[in-house]
């Protein structure tokens, strides 16, 4: 039952067809039945137990947490060595606000190393298989959690998104994932990445379902300064389908062909599904034009975001040396204490981003890169709000296509030709824009995704869009591979 | 001195707040180590910063108060480097928008006037204290997170004395304004200094070297004295190029200083602007309020105590040293004693109260109330000087109101004659006593002492009353 909608479960539990305690149980079984086929967790929480159902749509339905949430007792690793043992003692806001909903937490997810991957192989209990097809692989870095959801484990699982990584993943995996306005959701608990990029968010089957869980997660946090009051915002009552005038647009420089003179026929596939979603919108009266941006700011896009965030990821993770948690190094200096404990914790690709990172901070380098980003990063945002002054979002396709095979592919910060297309979600990073991406169709029966983004503090118009875009389509409440047993 | 020698210091404070200045754990000295501690002084991962308008407060008023510039916007950076003790690998400091910048302030060194340029004076959070043992070091994070003022001074002083007397300046105005305790006895105070020495007639400043870290105003003191010296010998000796841009320690135990690390082992902090506390838009308003709240400060109450209160200089300067003493002094006279009188009892009797037996002012038993009391009975002829000081003495001893030793009608008993005959009246009704005393019994004194104030309701001087008796029986 648990591949339900939260609506319907919330229906069952009330009317008692189903209790609490049967959904959490199922939960697990399919955990541990997925945990051999994906990998997509770090613990499973076999104790867990059912809640009392009261009005509360999420009162006594089980769910899932990205392992770089902390959470106060149970096992939060961030999936990295560093962090194999950690045990936190304080929840983070976002599971504290869960809590008071009624939820019930049956596993944590496992995720690239603290959140900085794509790919989701770079987890320290091993590589995430995509349940559509095995041998491709999530996105990440939110992977396990979409792997989970996408499996029917349960409604819902909590993400992470510094550059994409809910919204990615919930594209590879045929689902929906919502990221909302910068400090709308608190990151209080939140193990950090790119602080000013971070984002907590949800990965669902349904933009209802994730409009519920973005309600129960938001509010304003003592803990954390950037958080707003959103208290005036109600996304699941604000949803009812009318976009009959709604203005979006989409960006000529990222999704016409012609950019891509070399293109193979799953990105033609891919590009044509995402003009049917647009015809499928404007049948339903939403304007939708093309806009031509300066290819020029396009294009460092990617390299904003490398600069930005691998200097932030320096010095956030600089807490980590293993002298007040994690496991001690040995030498006999603290720093050899320190260079054992991180040498020996981290995956390369940390290690490169975190050089990488240094390297832009030092003083002679910061003003050329880092400083820089900054600014670049102020004119795309700068660009996207004039436009969002005249239109309610920006419309694209995810990715070049479907998920890649997992033999063969590397997590790699940047590509060629169709880099732009891969990485414009950093958009909505770099704006702290409310942002979601759901499914809109298949090619080779491995699903696609189409992303929508709004203006900062719009989420209930963007979610809106959304809903009225899945409603003309029939992969809302997918399960990987139907309906059949994980 | 041969050369002149230009000084600029950094002065760390902590501020006296409720809680730490990104942390709700308490800031309060503890000898118990880690128990003023939570999760983001630690640096447990997920953690964020919250800031405390307080300790922004009594930065801000500090600022106003060195006739500093103030931001636009308040923000923070991070200083990056790692060190055991500094749990999140950074610390959260000012660099690009300090909350004042090119202040000034005129010290009075010596009974001269001199003006000290402020460079910045910025906001930050101190770090963790280290005990470093011979094969271990032990971590105390309760100074973790405590805030911290660094006041940084342009090069513009020019000897020990200037810089000791800045520093003591800017330590009463921190105890003035409520900012800090600034106790250097519990390290709230500490000091890097930098120094160089140059010809008279030099257009730019010679090698500057940097001494870290010195704890106590006299340890400025000796830092600055034995530095001018070094380089002075040196660049005698025409070995100026021996004396190299550095940073030093001061040694107690030798009084000398002595090399840390080269330049070129500079750290680079990697600042860059902290993300997690946005950007505060600095309203006039707050500042008014803030600016309403300065006090009246040493320098001005000074001026009303030699002006308005016609005390001397000397007696000013000892009690504007610090506030709680002006206040005390303040608040007599607001009772009514008179100025010089209350200024008399505060500097002499007070204070050499206070040194014997090592206490503060702030735990002294006889508030102003109290001193008020022997103050007017003195006036009132009830009491003489001398007694008045016993008086003093007395309530402090047994804890009580001076009232309880002063009685209107029937003052104390201190006149010789009287007690002569009083006496002798005693000694004639005991003349057993007075043989066994006087066989040896001398414990017996303190029997004939009673009787006297027996006789007396208590009321009989008793140095006098020893005195008599003891002529009697020992004659």
């Amino acid at each position: 039952m648990t591949e339900l909608s939260i609506e319907k479960l919330h229906e069952l539990l009330i009317n008692g067809e189903v209790s609490s305690d049967e959904l959490v149980k199922e939960a697990i079984e399919k955990s541990k039945k997925l945990q051999k086929k994906c990998n997509p967790f770090v613990t499973i929480i076999e104790d867990a137990e059912g809640k009392k159902v009261t009005d509360n749509l999420l009162s006594g339905i089980p769910y899932g947490i990205k392992d770089n949430y902390s959470t106060k007792g149970i096992l939060s690793t961030g999936s990295s060595n560093t962090l194999k043992d950690y045990v936190p003692f304080f929840d983070a806001t976002a599971v504290v606000n869960l809590k008071k909903a009624g939820v019930v937490a049956v596993n944590k997810t496992a995720l690239d190393e603290f959140g900085m991957g794509g790919t989701g192989t770079t987890a320290h209990t091993g590589i995430i298989k995509n349940p559509w097809d095995i041998n491709r692989m999530c996105a990440g870095s939110s992977s396990g959690s979409a792997c989970a959801v996408a499996s029917g484990v349960y409604p819902f699982a909590l993400g992470s998104d510094t550059g994409d990584s809910i919204r990615k993943p919930a594209a590879f995996c045929g689902i929906v994932g919502y990221k909302p306005t910068y400090g709308m959701i608190s990151r209080y608990g939140l193990f950090p990445f790119a602080s000013s990029l971070d984002h907590c968010g949800v990965l669902t089957r349904s933009v209802k379902d994730a409009a519920i869980v973005v309600d129960a997660m938001k509010g304003k946090d003592d803990k954390d300064l950037t958080t707003w009051d959103s208290s005036n915002i109600n996304l699941y009552d604000s949803i009812d389908g009318k976009v009959q005038g709604k203005k979006l647009f989409y960006i000529k420089e990222i999704v016409d062909l012609d950019n891509y003179p070399n293109a193979s026929d799953e990105l033609k596939k891919h590009l044509s599904i995402f003009n049917d979603s647009i015809e499928n919108l404007r049948k339903l009266g939403v304007v939708i034009n093309e806009i031509s941006i300066d290819k020029n700011l396009l294009n460092v896009i990617p390299s904003v975001y490398v600069c930005i965030s691998c200097a932030e990821a320096t010095s956030n993770l600089s807490n980590l040396t293993g002298i007040i948690f994690g496991p001690r190094g040995k030498g006999k200096t603290y720093i050899d204490m320190m260079k054992d404990y991180r040498t020996n914790g981290f995956s390369p690709l940390i290690k490169r981003r975190l050089v990488i990172g240094s390297y832009i901070l030092q003083k002679e380098n910061q003003e050329r890169y880092f400083v820089n980003a900054g600014r670049v990063r102020r004119l795309i945002v700068d660009k996207m709000k004039e436009l969002f002054k005249e239109y309610d979002g920006l419309i694209l396709p995810v990715s070049t296509g479907i998920a890649p095979y997992l033999d063969g592919s590397k997590d790699e910060l940047s590509k060629d030709d169709t880099a732009i297309l891969e990485e414009h979600l950093q958009i909505g990073n770099f704006g702290g824009f409310p942002s979601i991406t759901i499914p809109n169709g298949f090619i080779d029966n491995m699903p696609v995704g189409i992303n929508v983004t709004g203006n900062c503090f719009d989420d209930a118009n963007v979610l809106n869009i959304a809903y009225a875009l899945e409603s003309t389509m029939n992969y809302k409440g997918m399960i990987a591979g139907g309906n059949n047993e994980i | 001195m041969k050369y002149k020698a230009v000084i600029g210091l950094e002065m760390h404070c902590e501020i006296k707040s409720n809680s730490k200045v990104f942390s709700s754990a308490k800031n309060e000295y503890d000898e118990l180590p880690n128990c003023n501690v939570s999760e983001i002084d630690m640096a447990f991962p997920g953690m964020l910063p919250v800031l405390n308008k307080e300790c922004v407060r009594k930065a801000l008023l500090a600022s106003l108060v060195l006739g500093c510039k103030q931001p636009d916007y308040i923000y923070f950076d991070r200083k990056n480097y790692y060190y055991p003790d500094l749990p999140k690998g950074y610390q959260i400091t000012q660099m690009h928008a300090p909350i004042g910048v090119d202040g000034k302030l005129v010290i009075d060194v010596n009974g001269k006037e001199k003006e000290v340029l402020i460079h910045d004076i910025h906001l930050e959070e101190d770090s963790a204290s280290l005990d470093h043992y011979s094969d271990a070091t032990l971590i105390d994070y309760n100074r973790c997170g405590v805030p911290l003022l660094e006041l940084v001074t342009e090069p513009c002083l020019n000897s020990a004395e200037e810089a000791v007397a800045f520093l003591e300046t800017i330590r009463r105005i921190y105890q003035y304004c409520d900012i800090s305790d600034a106790d250097t006895k519990k390290g709230q105070i500490r000091c890097d200094v930098n120094v160089s020495i140059m010809n008279e007639e030099d257009k730019t400043l010679g090698t500057k070297v940097e001494m870290k870290n010195v704890n106590s105003f006299s340890n400025v003191y000796d830092t600055i004295i034995y530095e001018i010296e070094r380089q002075s010998k040196l660049k005698d000796s025409g070995r100026y190029d021996e004396v190299i841009q550095e940073t030093r320690r001061f040694d107690e135990e030798t009084g000398t200083t002595i090399r840390m690390r080269g330049k070129v082992d500079a750290v680079d902090y990697k600042y860059f602007v902290e993300p997690n506390i946005p950007k505060y838009k600095l309203n006039n308003k707050w500042l008014e309020e803030i600016k309403k709240s300065i006090p009246m400060l040493p320098k001005d109450r000074k001026k009303m105590y030699i002006e308005k209160y016609l005390l001397s200089e000397y007696d000013a300067n000892i009690i504007i040293k610090e506030r709680i003493t002006a206040d005390y002094f303040e608040k007599c006279v607001i009772l009514g004693i008179n100025p010089k009188t209350a200024a008399n009892w505060l500097i002499v009797q007070i204070v050499a109260y206070l040194n014997k037996n090592d206490i503060e002012l702030k735990d002294f038993y006889l508030q102003p109330e109290y001193l008020k009391q022997i103050t007017d009975a003195q006036e009132k002829g009830i009491i003489s000087s001398k007694q008045a000081k016993e008086i003093f003495n007395k309530s402090l001893e047994e804890k009580r109101e001076p009232n309880n030793y002063i009685s209107m009608d029937n003052g104390q008993i201190s006149d010789e004659k009287e007690l002569n005959i009083l006496i002798e009246n005693i000694l004639s009704n005991n003349t057993k006593q007075i043989e066994e005393y006087k066989n040896g019994k001398t414990n017996l004194f303190d029997y004939f002492v009673g009787q006297v104030m027996k006789e007396t309701k208590g009321k009989a001087n008793p140095i006098v009353t020893k005195k008599i008796l003891k002529d009697k029986l020992d004659n």
